[in-house]
């Protein structure tokens, strides 16, 4: 519905193309409250391109695609789409103007089939079975057209992720899309399906589709976009073409200082046994293993990598070790304490024996948002004799003990007293690291160090994650982010649908390889798919 | 992404909300009686003045403050845990049963200075024990917090009059009610305390007990803020998922916040039965109980906030009962309509503003530094 047509010449601020823009985004500000997310934000999308728009957690990205996609209102601004003005004030208006959205968590219903979850609040009548046999015929034409193959009939929650990410994409396509946008899509994907999906991206840009990919990894850009453009602070900060640019301007650009992306880390000097993990299974309350007979060792002075696509059994696997969930058979020993279904630890215990757990969420587990910062610097050790008089807490010690780490850490602003909720990401996660790593763990788990972390703050948790390795402690670490695994660990195990499918040392291991064994189909790996 | 909500200062949200819903009731309250030719205004005053007016005014007021800043904290310390405690009008009940039992097992025999603390921990024992019964279901059996200490109020009531009418009566009497209590078991009434002192006071029902509640106020806001306990509390309230990861048995969390919230429950029986009525008797507990939810979500769960919400319902049943002695036109169930409204803008609806008047203190606030001119 948004044929591109010229306007007036002189309502177009074009940037050299003869087609009008895409879209084009002019002085776009958004604030809540006095938080200005998006400051005099201008975007121009050239049609028939993939974009990147780059930037940290909090440059304002989202709240721009929200926009865009009528989920927010701009406070000021104008919209072009195809060149003419458009008004969008909902989702509804952002589709008929042939703007598609596939969604960072996908919206399918699991128990629908392909061609009812694509067709589903786009009926064409009442009668439902006229209506799947047109869906079912556009689908197919779509599938040929974009070649982007899915079973029809299959139900959505039956296929693997990259193939629903597919049915998203035929989602925005059936409802006549010519603008896509993707909100970090390969955060769920392997680097396998990551590839697929860039072809399919690439073979959507041949058929003359514009594509705005939002990401805030530096390797996809370069990959697959032709322009790229990097927000800051709410700010539209650099437009580049992607084959005039590298990953070294794109990240000092996103973080307005020079970055070291790559980690210089000594050889490990591993000693003794720490941890020895023999046989641990869990079985969730439906029955399915997560944690399936799985048998591995942490010695001092190494970090063991856990490498697998999110949902694979990694977080059970640190709950488990972390005394946060009850093992259902084997077990593992802590510096020679044998622990199983029979004797189960509790996470204070674990505490006592010097285990430190970085959570994989720290909002939802390794802070108290509501806390001032000082309180939720104690979580965890707040029985600690330092902290409490008879009855009283020690207010003081705690505000002390909260400062020195705050310093210690370079967490920003250094004020105990803020409320936990009002640091950013990489903040809150550096006080949480402070806290556990500042008590000398002989063992230290950490899962998604840098999840929903700037770059800057980054390369400060890699740093001390090494510097406890070098100190000492065991470290076992969780990451769904394959760069991170591969520059942290000194041996890496894949793990999959709860097994671990195979090890690789660090200085052996490869994208591909690893990516192979997350899809468990590594030529070596030592069981069958399940 | 940056999505943080604007900053509202926290007088907004603790002062400005709570007058204004307040100022809702009154409103409504107001067009109430001029449809049935009362002055609103006049109203109002006869209200102001039969609770603070005299000093026998502000002792009743006062008397209902205490109950008030009993079940109120009870809510409280509760809802710090994340529970919803529905349960204080059972669990001060059966806290006034503990001390009405207590009292008259040992009022001949022991002096005052000893049947005090007793009683004190009667309530406390048994308002916590009635409690920990939803408590340990809660924790333990996953049944709903809200269901069962609603079903527990019932179970008090029934109890309550099997006692009375079967076991508690005083013999040949036809009322359902105890003996009355020797001297040594009855608190003093502040008429009294002040006439130790040769201040003349008119007599009220105001007793000792409110020194009590001025206590438990502050206890509360240490053991909430200041002990590892109470750290405990606010973590499970706050975030289960942190407190198990902190090693923080949530299940414990529970009966402990229950056991405290149903000891502060118990406390009415000291103002009550140990305070005013000096004897066991049927329904003292008038819904104070119910009271303390409003109280405590107008107070927003703190002891501060707590006595002033407690001090509005003072001052309405004691000035709302003036109003219907004084206006012929105004009913005792038109008092309780009021009420009613004050409970429902103040504790029901008490989020219904929130949104409106923060957009428009953040359109006002905002205003004053955006460039005019900005159409979107």
């Amino acid at each position: 519905m948004s044929d591109p047509e010229i306007q007036n010449q002189d309502d177009v601020r074009s940037l050299g193309t003869d087609a009008p823009p895409a879209i084009e985004l002019r002085d776009i500000n958004k604030s809540f409250g006095p938080v200005r997310a998006n400051k005099n934000v201008c975007l121009s999308v050239k049609p028939g391109a993939i974009h990147g728009i780059i930037g940290e957690n909090g440059a304002g990205k989202s709240t721009l695609m929200s926009i865009l996609y009528g989920f927010y209102e701009a406070d000021s601004g104008e919209i072009l789409i195809g060149g003419k003005p458009a008004t969008i004030r909902s989702s509804r208006d952002a589709i008929s103007a042939g703007i598609g959205m596939v969604h960072q968590h996908f919206m399918l219903v699991d128990n629908m089939s392909v061609v009812e979850n694509i067709m589903l609040g786009a009926e064409s009548g009442a009668i439902l079975t006229s209506s799947v046999a047109a869906a079912r015929a556009e689908l197919e034409r779509l599938e040929r057209d974009y070649s982007l193959d899915v079973d029809p009939d299959a139900l959505a929650g039956d296929l693997p992720v990259g193939q629903q990410q597919r049915v998203e994409i035929l989602k925005a396509l059936y409802r006549g899309a010519e603008i896509l946008i993707l909100d970090e899509p390969t955060g769920v994907l392997t680097p396998q399906e990551t590839d697929q999906l860039f072809r399919i991206l690439d073979s959507l840009r041949k058929q003359g589709v514009t594509i705005v990919l939002i990401t805030h990894k530096l390797r996809e850009i370069m990959a697959v976009t032709d322009d790229v453009s990097v927000m800051r602070g709410g700010e539209m900060i650099a437009h580049r073409e992607t084959a005039q640019t590298n990953k070294e301007e794109l990240a000092e650009l996103m973080v307005g200082r020079k970055v070291l992306l790559s980690l210089d880390k000594a050889a490990p000097q591993a000693g003794e046994t720490v941890l020895a993990v023999e046989g641990l299974t869990f079985v969730d309350k439906a029955g399915v293993p997560r944690v399936d007979n799985i048998s591995f060792s942490v010695r001092a002075g190494e970090i063991v990598g856990i490498a697998g696509v999110s949902g694979n059994g990694q977080s059970e696997l640190l709950e488990l070790l972390s005394g946060v969930r009850p093992v259902t058979a084997g077990g593992f020993s802590l510096m020679g304490e044998r622990f199983s279904a029979s004797r189960r630890l509790d996470p204070a215990k674990m505490r006592d024996l010097k285990v430190a757990h970085v959570p994989e969420d720290r909002l939802r587990s390794g802070l108290v948002r509501t806390f001032a910062a000082e309180e939720s610097a104690v979580l965890g050790y707040h029985r600690d004799a330092a902290y409490n008089g008879a009855v009283f807490t020690k207010r003081d010690a705690i505000q002390q003990d909260c400062a020195t780490k705050m310093t210690d850490f370079d967490v920003r602003p250094p004020n105990p007293k803020l409320k936990t909720a009002n640091f950013s990401g990489g903040n809150q996660q550096k006080l949480v690291l402070a806290r556990e790593i500042s008590r000398d763990p002989r063992l230290l788990l950490v899962g998604q160090p840098t999840r929903g972390v700037d770059i800057g703050a980054i390369e400060f948790i890699h740093r001390n994650i090494v510097a406890m390795r070098d100190a000492g402690s065991a470290v076992l670490l969780v990451s769904v982010e394959l760069d991170e695994i591969m520059s942290l660990s000194d041996r890496i195990l894949v793990m999959f649908e709860g097994r671990i499918v195979g090890e690789v040392p660090a200085h052996e291991a490869d994208e591909r390889l690893l990516g192979l064994m997350m899809a468990n189909a590594a030529p070596e790996r030592s069981e069958a798919a399940g | 992404m940056a999505a943080a909500p604007g900053k509202i200062p926290r007088w907004v949200d603790v002062a400005l909300i709570p007058l204004v819903n307040i100022a809702l009731a009154f409103i409504v309250s107001g067009f109430i009686l001029w449809t049935i030719d009362v002055d609103p205004l006049t109203a109002l005053k006869t209200i102001l003045v039969g609770a603070f007016g005299y000093s026998d005014a502000i002792g009743y007021t006062l008397y209902y403050t205490t109950n008030f800043v009993f079940t109120g904290l009870a809510v409280a310390v509760a809802f710090h845990a994340g529970l919803f405690n529905i349960g204080g009008e059972g669990q001060a009940y059966i806290g006034g049963l503990g001390v009405g039992l207590g009292i008259l097992l040992v009022d001949s025999s022991l002096p005052f200075l000893l049947i005090l603390p007793i009683s004190i921990l009667l309530a406390a024992a048994f308002g916590a024990a009635w409690a920990a019964v939803p408590a340990y279901l809660q924790a333990y059996r996953g049944s709903h917090i809200v269901i069962t200490t609603i079903m527990f109020n019932f179970i008090a009531a029934a109890l309550m009059v099997y006692l009375m009418v079967n076991v508690l009566i005083q013999p040949g009497s036809m009322s359902p009610e105890s003996r009355e209590f020797a001297p040594e078991g009855q608190l003093p009434f502040m008429h009294e305390v002040f006439g130790w002192f040769g201040i003349e006071v008119t007599p009220s029902p105001l007793n000792l007990s409110v020194v009590w509640a001025a206590i438990c106020c502050v206890l509360v806001w240490a053991f909430i803020w200041r002990t590892r306990w109470g750290y405990e509390i606010r973590t499970v309230g706050a975030n289960e998922t942190a407190a198990v990861y902190a090693g923080i048995d949530p299940r414990r969390v529970i009966m402990l916040a229950m056991c405290v919230s149903g000891a502060l429950a118990g406390f009415v029986g000291i103002n009550e039965i140990m305070g005013v009525h000096h004897r066991l008797l049927l329904n003292f507990t008038a819904g104070y109980g119910f009271t303390g939810i409003a109280v405590s979500l107008m107070g927003r769960n703190h002891p501060i906030g707590i006595v002033l919400a407690s001090l509005l319902f003072g001052m309405l049943y004691q000035g709302g009962a003036e109003l219907a002695f004084e206006e012929p036109k105004v009913t005792r169930e038109l008092v309780v309509t009021i009420q009613g409204l004050v409970i429902l803008f103040s504790g029901a609806l008490a989020y219904m503003m929130k949104g409106p008047i923060e957009r428009a203190y953040l359109r006002i606030a905002g205003g004053l530094g955006r460039p005019a001119g900005q159409e979107g």
